[in-house]
């Protein structure tokens, strides 16, 4: 299989959450005033997490996280630094703008969101979207307010 | 005798959804079909505004709203003047604490309480110490939750002037020994509060008896509509105190210098149209309890929690964190898995539970948990409910909880 197909596996994609929720990346938060600090508490969860960013040339260097979250929480966040790191501004922003249409269960490019896809069906439960985009959020509190700039 | 068969075949909810198991009792119930009837009939048969009209579609709305009165009366054993009206206990808790800080209370006067209780019961108090120089103190719990009367003894002094407590925990179904409270209370001429948001529901609560000076309850919580509660206080310190919300239909008459002359307790406490629909919902809801017996009730929910409790002890996979509790809610944690994603494999399989700090974070300070699951109980519910919740507690990981994306 490739990884196109890979991505599409049921399987595959429930080990992918499983392995960000367990191991997440970029999991350790830095005392560092370069980096943009965002703490997202959830106002109907017990989800309570912070996201720093680091942009350097209009370029995300780094996103970090950590905190108290349930899976989706985790892993969503999880897969979102891997993705954005390195990306332009712009880049990210068409990234994320399809992540969001995908958990709110509209058209997406699946290709652009990599391993993210596998948070395809939780706009299902209604009641977990805002697990699965509580990283995102952080992100794109950021690049909202860069283009605002 | 508790037939519940038929006591099931009268909430819709329960008959249009067997394939639920609805576990968040301890959020808000279901209602029964004669408490649909009453708030539908006023809808259509019996709309009007109440105390105003001059034609009998208003004499009839008053009559049934007054009414409510009376069956809130006879539920709590106190005189029909002692009940107002309210939101929730909500509201209750925030009158109370604004009346007594007005009319009651002075700077450096402290009110004792716990750390367990809901926010409700917290809030307004923290408000008080802030605004008003209202000293707030602690009684200590016990593991249970429980105040013990040798700690409220010790903990109680001149300068206190109300304890203010719930009768029954919403996290971990503490009961507090409020009769014994009150009487503490009264040695030092302080008042007694209570929280009945968990316990009028669940128990029978003679408010005589007890002793207590204010109680504030939910109707949602007891088969009654949404939006819906009562106050009691003794009729002398209901006339004492202020209400928070002024308006109409709470005043005898006013003019334009500013002097106004408010009705009596309770309608003073009653601003603006009420609830209407509701109250008359949560008179129906209180008939409807009465008739099965308070003391059915709690029976029928303890042995029915026991049961639950006796399955959940045996379950290796399970953090159980009131099994000692006799009352109130199942409280625990999948070992190793965010109580979120258990709650919501447990939904996958038709179970209603909830997870979270239920309101009372300090309380996980004690437990020693960021959050729990809470499966509460009302009478309606079943072992064979127990069972369908303890099975998919079993299967309760971290894999079933992702896989339920899938």
């Amino acid at each position: 299989m490739n990884e196109k197909e890979l991505l599409t596996n049921p399987d595959i994609l429930r080990e992918l959450i499983m392995d960000h929720y367990q191991y997440p990346h970029h999991h350790i938060l830095v005392s560092d005033d370069s980096y943009r600090s965002l703490h997202m508490a959830s106002e109907s969860c017990i989800d309570d997490i912070t996201v720093q960013t680091k942009i350097e040339d209009g370029r995300f260097k780094d996103i970090r996280f950590d905190g108290v979250a349930c899976t989706i929480s985790t892993a969503s966040t999880s897969m979102m630094t891997d993705l954005l790191i390195g990306k332009t501004l712009d880049e990210a922003r068409v990234i994320v703008d399809n992540y969001f249409q995908m958990v709110s269960g509209k058209e997406y490019d699946a290709d652009l969101l990599e391993e993210a896809v596998a948070m395809k069906n939780v706009y299902k439960q209604a009641n977990r979207i805002k697990c699965a985009t509580i990283g995102w959020n952080a992100v794109k509190q950021v690049l909202d307010e860069s283009e605002a700039a | 005798m508790f037939d519940i068969k038929k006591i099931r075949s009268e909430f819709p909810m329960l008959v249009n959804h067997p394939e639920l198991v609805y576990f968040d009792n301890g959020a808000t119930t279901f209602k029964p079909q004669p408490v649909i009837d009453a708030v539908m009939d006023f809808y259509t048969n019996g709309t009007s505004n109440v105390h105003r009209g001059d034609y009998p579609l208003s004499a009839r709305a008053d009559a049934l709203y007054d009414g409510a009165r009376v069956s809130l009366a006879k539920l709590l054993n106190c005189d029909v003047k002692e009940v107002a009206f309210t939101y929730g206990s909500t509201s209750g808790l925030n009158q109370i604490a604004y009346g007594m800080e007005k009319v009651f209370l002075k700077p450096g006067d402290v009110i004792l309480t716990t750390q367990t209780e809901h926010a409700s019961n917290l809030l307004p108090w923290y408000r008080m110490e802030r605004d008003a120089g209202i000293k707030i103190e602690y009684l200590p719990v016990d593991q249970q939750g429980v105040i013990r009367m040798e700690d409220a003894r010790k903990a109680m002094h001149e300068g206190v002037k109300a304890i203010t407590v719930a009768h029954v925990n919403n996290v971990l179904g503490s009961v507090q020994p409020v009769k014994e409270l009150a009487k503490l209370a009264h040695e030092y001429g302080a008042y007694m509060i209570v929280d009945g948001a968990q316990s009028v529901p669940h128990m029978k609560t003679d408010v005589k008896d007890l002793d207590v000076d204010f109680l504030a309850f939910s109707g949602h919580k007891m088969c009654g509509p949404g939006g819906t509660g009562g106050l009691y206080g003794k009729y002398e310190l209901l006339q004492k105190m202020d209400p928070y919300a002024l308006g109409g239909g709470m005043n005898s008459r006013f003019n334009s210098c500013g002097e106004v002359l408010l009705k009596e307790a309770p309608e003073k406490y009653e601003a603006g149209t009420p609830n209407i629909e509701g109250i008359i919902g949560l008179g129906a809801a209180a008939v409807y309890l009465m008739n099965i017996g308070l003391d059915e009730i709690h029976e029928r929910e303890r042995q029915v929690r026991r049961y639950f409790s006796e399955k959940v002890r045996e379950l290796d996979n399970i953090e159980f964190y009131n099994p000692d509790n006799e009352t109130g809610p199942i409280t625990f944690n999948a070992k190793g898995v965010f109580s979120q994603d258990a709650a919501g494999y447990l939904a996958s399989r038709g179970i209603c539970v909830r997870s979270g700090n239920h309101c009372a974070k300090i309380l996980h300070e004690i437990l020693g948990t960021d959050s729990t699951i809470r499966a509460s109980l009302y009478f309606y519910n079943t072992e064979e409910e127990v069972d369908r919740c303890v099975e998919a507690m079993k299967e309760i990981s971290i894999e079933n909880a992702i896989g339920i994306f899938f």
